[in-house]
């Protein structure tokens, strides 16, 4: 049978050798060296400071945070996953991990807001930007670890910039989408009284978008959370390294020991922020919420709109 | 009263990139027309009109007949195609964005269909919002918050979410957040269309109590007609982008000036369109120091039997024939007049009259002062409720009336003028 590969041969993967081997990285390795600068002060910051804080300290932040933005239940998961952690003897690799991921969401959030506002206000951006978070969520994440390692090296800091590149398109899109979607009367009133342009990002869209973005901040954790294994491939610490390591030795135990650190912390993180994207309901019970729910709804409706409006309101002032 | 704002041959063509409409528009290409060849939609077609200061300028037409166009280009919410804007020295089509801004802040506000209220703001913040983007301090935003709340009765929901409010409170916190910034000119998009009717009729009473106090230059978009006739000092009738009529709610109802604004006008309510004195006629009248004598004369001249006592301008009271007849011709009048005759001031409208007219006696017309201007006959207020005279002159043209309505209506006009009539013989024999 004929094929077209009979005619004509691409050889695609010398092309691409020459030009990550011969092109960037000789000429461009510096400028990739010097990115990694702010990516690797902060997290060595936050790193010595979560391992310098003792356990109990964490354990009660973060403890405090799921009881006032979720609720008691889920403060208690919160100890009581802590604690299981901490007894099976993860705790400072649970400490790295996590400080990874704050590190990574919060240039996520850097880069992700301003470019989602961005891309927002101007269709041409989005038109640009679109298929490069496209290309950046379907490209499976190997594919990249290669040429990152030779930019960039091995370590923590390369993981963190490919957990980034991983975990960075929900909070664009999401940042898109909530602004896009402020109410066309809204933006048209806002004008109207003679707002200028930051006026009406301030006074209006990005309140008015606060929940569509911190679902997508929400997204983003997920996604840096499930890359911490994969970074560990290139020298990144934490529970992941924990993870293979135990699958290179074929220790059953060992994997599953960082498995479950994993998704305690998961857990604990994404209730807190999906608590932050949504509204209070109330009650932080099933019994109590549906009492609430058979009480009247508008007092409730009324008391979670404040509770959800109070923080961008501040944010604006 | 000057002329506060001037719009110049305004159009809007949307989709129309290349110009391409617009020239066919001014060769006077129909709407349709150009739409089917090139695309292209016509929002405004060549409007042009003046609106005075302290006037409430209604324009009224069907959706898609470029009402809302019309209006968001005044403030320049929707760039204009072609014409000309001008509040005071600035021309809103061709200023700048800066100058836009400017005049936004100072001279021009909206009110809108759908409230568009800021969820996340507190009643008074969104009230406020015109000042904080001006760049006002504080406490002055939340005087001048509360002050502008307290003119629609909202001053204790400062500090309220809009959600918690009903439409009816909504609109007004809109309304309020309107006139904060102490604005000459107040576009109101359909500000009533999205509240119920009882709601609607009430707001729309207090548009014209706060008016009177006010006097802002309102831009008023409805597509009720009831609510133009109402509101408006002047009414535009707009039809596929372009004005149809434009007149006061009598020159509208009387004189239509085609089958579609007459089409309108067949059922609209006439009592709240004809004012007291719009069918007032001269009054037949006694001085205070006349004689039953001197009535029966000036009865008799007139062919009437009642007349008003007058004393300094006022009527202060009325006489019937029977009561002329009854005594000796030689009694003052003031000795057998009946104080108090049912009366009206001018502008009170006709739906108001119905019960000072239930008597049976004519109602004095006056002036805010008191003084009589002239006297409404009980039948003369039902003479004015009936479409006009019109249909009947279509009547004898031909069979063709515009209107599928009016045929129906014929015998019913008949029957009350002849109830009229009989009033009439009635009360002379």
């Amino acid at each position: 049978m004929f094929s077209p590969h009979d005619l004509v041969t691409i050889p695609f993967d010398d092309w691409m050798n020459t030009f990550v081997r011969g092109f960037l990285v000789p000429y461009f390795r510096p400028f990739f060296r010097a990115l990694q600068v702010p990516v690797t002060e902060v997290l060595n910051t936050l790193d010595a400071f979560l391992a310098w804080v003792p356990m109990l300290v964490v354990t009660a932040v973060f403890a405090f945070m799921a009881w006032r933005i979720v609720s008691r239940n889920m403060a208690l998961l919160a100890i009581l996953g802590f604690a299981f952690v901490d007894m099976i003897g993860l705790w400072p690799e649970t400490m790295t991990t996590l400080s990874m991921i704050i590190t990574s969401v919060l240039f996520c959030t850097v880069i992700g807001i301003p470019t989602g506002i961005l891309v927002a206000r101007n269709d041409l951006a989005w038109k640009i930007v679109r298929p490069i978070l496209d290309v950046m969520q379907t490209v499976p994440s190997f594919v990249y670890l290669v040429p990152i390692v030779m930019l960039f090296g091995v370590g923590m800091t390369p993981g963190i910039i490919a957990t980034i590149i991983f975990a960075l398109p929900p909070i664009i899109r999401m940042t898109n989408l909530g602004i896009r979607n402020v109410r066309a009367d809204l933006i048209e009133a806002a004008e109207a009284f003679g707002s200028t342009s930051w006026q009406m990002l301030w006074e209006v869209q990005i309140p008015l978008a606060m929940r569509t973005i911190m679902a997508g901040l929400n997204q983003t954790l997920m996604l840096a959370l499930s890359m911490v294994v994969i970074a560990a491939l290139i020298g990144a610490g934490g529970l992941g390294l924990v993870v293979n390591t135990g699958l290179g030795r074929l220790n059953v135990g060992q994997a599953m020991s960082g498995g479950v650190g994993i998704v305690i912390l998961a857990i604990v993180l994404d209730r807190i922020t999906q608590g932050l994207a949504e509204p209070r309901t109330g009650g932080s019970s099933l019994r109590e919420a549906l009492l609430s729910f058979l009480k009247g709804q508008n007092t409730e409706a009324a008391n979670s709109a404040t509770a959800g409006t109070a923080a961008p309101q501040d944010k604006a002032a | 009263m000057t002329v506060k704002l001037i719009v110049k041959k305004l159009s809007k063509l949307f989709n129309d990139p290349k110009g391409e409409g617009l020239k066919r528009l001014q060769r006077g290409e129909s709407k349709e027309h150009i739409f089917r060849e090139t695309g292209v939609v016509v929002g405004v077609n060549d409007v042009s009109f003046e609106v005075q200061e302290g006037e409430i300028f209604v324009i009224m037409g069907l959706s898609g007949s470029g009402k809302s166009t019309l209006v968001r280009m005044l403030n320049g919410l929707i760039p204009p195609t072609s014409g000309e804007i001008w509040i005071d020295k600035d021309d809103i089509a061709s200023c700048g964005k800066a100058r836009l801004r400017e005049v936004r802040r100072r001279k021009i506000t909206m009110v809108f269909q759908h409230f568009a209220l800021f969820p996340h703001k507190t009643v008074g913040e969104n009230v406020a919002y015109g000042l904080k983007v001006k760049g006002a301090g504080k406490e002055e935003r939340r005087a001048t918050a509360i002050n502008a709340l307290a003119k629609v009765g909202l001053q204790d929901h400062a500090d309220s979410l809009p959600s918690q409010l009903s439409g009816g409170m909504q609109q007004r916190v809109g309304l309020a957040r309107g006139l904060a910034t102490d604005p000459e000119i107040l576009l109101m998009d359909e500000p009533f269309g999205a509240l119920d009717p009882l709601i609607r009729r009430e707001m729309q009473d207090e548009l014209v109590a706060l008016q009177k106090e006010l006097k802002k230059t309102i831009i008023f978009i409805t597509h009720d007609l009831n609510e133009a006739l109402l509101l408006g000092d002047r009414i535009a009738i707009m039809k596929d982008g372009s004005f149809v009529q434009v007149g006061t709610a009598q020159d509208i109802v009387s004189e239509p000036a085609d089958d579609y604004v007459r089409a309108f006008v067949a059922d609209i309510d006439r009592s709240r369109v004809y004012t007291a004195s719009d069918i007032l006629q001269e009054a037949s009248q006694v001085p205070y120091t006349g004689t039953a004598a001197d009535v029966l004369k000036v009865m008799d001249e007139n062919e009437i039997d009642t007349l008003h006592v007058v004393q300094k301008g006022k009527a202060i009271g009325f006489v019937t024939r029977y009561d002329a007849l009854s005594v000796d011709p030689e009694t003052p009048v003031r000795k057998l007049m009946q104080a108090e005759p049912p009366s009206v001031t001018e502008d009170v409208y006709l739906n108001e009259l119905f019960s000072a007219a239930q008597s049976g006696v004519p109602v004095a017309v006056t002036d805010e002062k008191g003084r009589l201007l002239g006297v409404i006959a009980p039948e003369s207020i039902f003479e004015h409720l009936i479409p006009d005279e019109e249909p009947a002159e279509d009547d004898t043209d031909g069979t063709g009336s515009p209107n599928g309505d009016e045929p129906e209506k014929a015998p019913e006009t008949a029957v009350l003028a002849d109830a009229g009539e009989t009033e009439k013989e009635e009360g002379r024999a």
